[in-house]
């Protein structure tokens, strides 16, 4: 203990956490070198390192097409697109280091199976029309629930989902644009647009996370302002979205439940299937294994081009030394 | 299903039940972490944007450009190796900025000039 931290005595506390409370109360944001609650800063590092995987994770099912992608014109699209999720994976890395964890930690935390990522990445993508589909019902998704987190209470975080934000428009757009062209095609390529949405859908809804009712962390990240939106609310805006966007294109969703309500002034519409759900949380989906074998291989192939900059960078600084 | 919720930003990921990175040893060392500044345009100054690991100098200003300025973010780049950062504190009990806290006569506001007196 230094002779400074000694003369100040042990932080007090209670004080702490109240200037912590009046800040979140004001809808300020709390900044890196900040005091905070034990429990915010796990709870922001959990959600911040997976979903950096996520983004990280998210790159393999499209990446999977680039070298088949009909056209140059896709080809660079979905290269920009892909590269995109990369550097989503990169700010959120970094916002999560600014919590006092190193991105290395967090890496072998995602390769050891301890982190988890989103399940959605689990699910195949067996033709072309995937990568429009996951433009606009996966990326879709993922604005519904990013959008609110530009406002949430941890300043790093909310600054990487602007930036992430301003992105997923495009990813977005590119994937819906991709669709249209599609069902403007031949018979063949509109069935294949509505067997990827058909079996997108279900998936789409689970990002959301299970119903209000079965998440009881929910209450505690919305009083720390890091949640704004539960997650019913959240699907209800995306499925509402969705409809109008599905009508347009020309596609239906596999849903028999889903109607318009008067009443609600709100789409009704089925549960996802949570079973399956937790499987693929729990590890079982169709493709965790391979994705995660993935990951993991493509982390050791890198190891050689770490260590040589490594030392390259250390002999550059002897022959300036 | 309990300990789930959508925070997980691109889906929803478990927030209990998952280690947070303390005390796990990595397996080689880090490359050191750079602050990363960028100039929006040209009449600008530059601004913190974020932050990434390179082995030099050089690697970090590319790997900035690649990470920070896809879409023409900017003109200049500066990194800056984190550890080189002498920070304040913007909080606790710091007295920092106090001194200028009780300083009101430092703003333009603070006179009374007459209405009757042009561009002032
Ligand atoms: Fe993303
Ligand atoms: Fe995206």
């Amino acid at each position: 203990m230094t002779l400074t931290e000694t003369a100040r005595g042990p932080a007090p506390d209670a004080e702490l956490e109240r200037h912590f409370e009046a800040t979140i109360a004001r809808n300020d944001r709390i900044e890196p070198r900040d005091w905070m609650p034990e429990g915010y800063r796990k709870t922001l590092v959990r959600q911040i390192a997976q979903h950096a995987h996520s983004e990280i994770i998210g790159m393999q099912p499209e990446g999977n097409w680039i070298t088949r992608a009909p056209s140059l014109r896709r080809k660079a699209i979905l290269l920009a697109k892909v590269q995109d999720e990369a550097g989503h994976g990169l700010y959120l890395y970094s916002a999560a280091e600014t919590l006092g964890v190193s991105r290395l930690e967090l890496t072998e935390l995602l390769l050891a199976g301890r982190q988890k990522y989103s399940s959605i990445f689990n699910y195949p993508t067996l033709s072309y029309a995937d990568v429009g589909t996951i433009g606009w019902l996966v990326d879709g998704a993922a604005i519904c629930n990013q959008v609110p987190l530009c406002r949430t209470s941890y300043g790093p975080y909310g600054r990487a989902m602007i930036r992430v934000c301003k992105e997923e428009s495009f990813h977005q757009r590119q994937g819906y644009e991709l669709l249209a062209t599609m069902m403007r095609g031949t018979d063949e390529q509109r069935a294949m647009v509505q067997e990827s949405v058909d079996r997108f859908w279900w998936p789409a809804l689970m990002m959301f996370g299970p119903p209000d009712a079965d998440s009881p962390n929910t209450a505690q990240s919305m009083a720390w302002g890091i949640k704004r939106n539960t997650n019913d609310e959240l699907r209800q805006k995306f499925v509402d979205m969705s409809v109008p966007q599905a009508e347009a294109l020309g596609v239906t969703f596999p849903d028999p439940e889903l109607r318009w309500n008067e009443e609600r002034g709100h789409h009704d519409f089925g549960q996802p299937d949570w079973e399956e759900f937790m499987e693929g949380v729990k590890g079982n989906g169709p493709c965790n294994a391979q994705r995660m074998a993935h990951r993991r291989r493509a982390h050791e192939d890198g190891a050689w081009v770490r260590e040589a900059a490594t030392a390259y960078a250390a002999k550059q600084r002897k022959a300036t030394a | 299903m309990s300990n789930l919720s959508a925070e997980g930003g691109h889906g929803a990921v478990p927030l209990q039940g998952v280690p947070t990175g303390e005390g796990v040893t990595p397996p080689e060392p880090e490359w050191p972490l750079w602050e990363v500044f960028v100039r929006g345009k040209r009449g600008l100054n530059h601004v913190h944007v974020g932050s990434l690991h390179a082995a030099d100098d050089r690697m970090a200003l590319l790997h900035a450009r690649d990470v920070y300025t896809r879409r023409n973010e900017g003109v200049s780049i500066w990194v800056v190796r984190a550890d080189a950062i002498t920070a304040s504190s913007p909080d606790e009990k710091d007295p920092m900025f106090a001194p200028s806290g009780d300083k009101v006569y430092r703003h333009p506001t603070f006179y009374d000039i007459p209405d009757n007196v042009p561009h002032m």
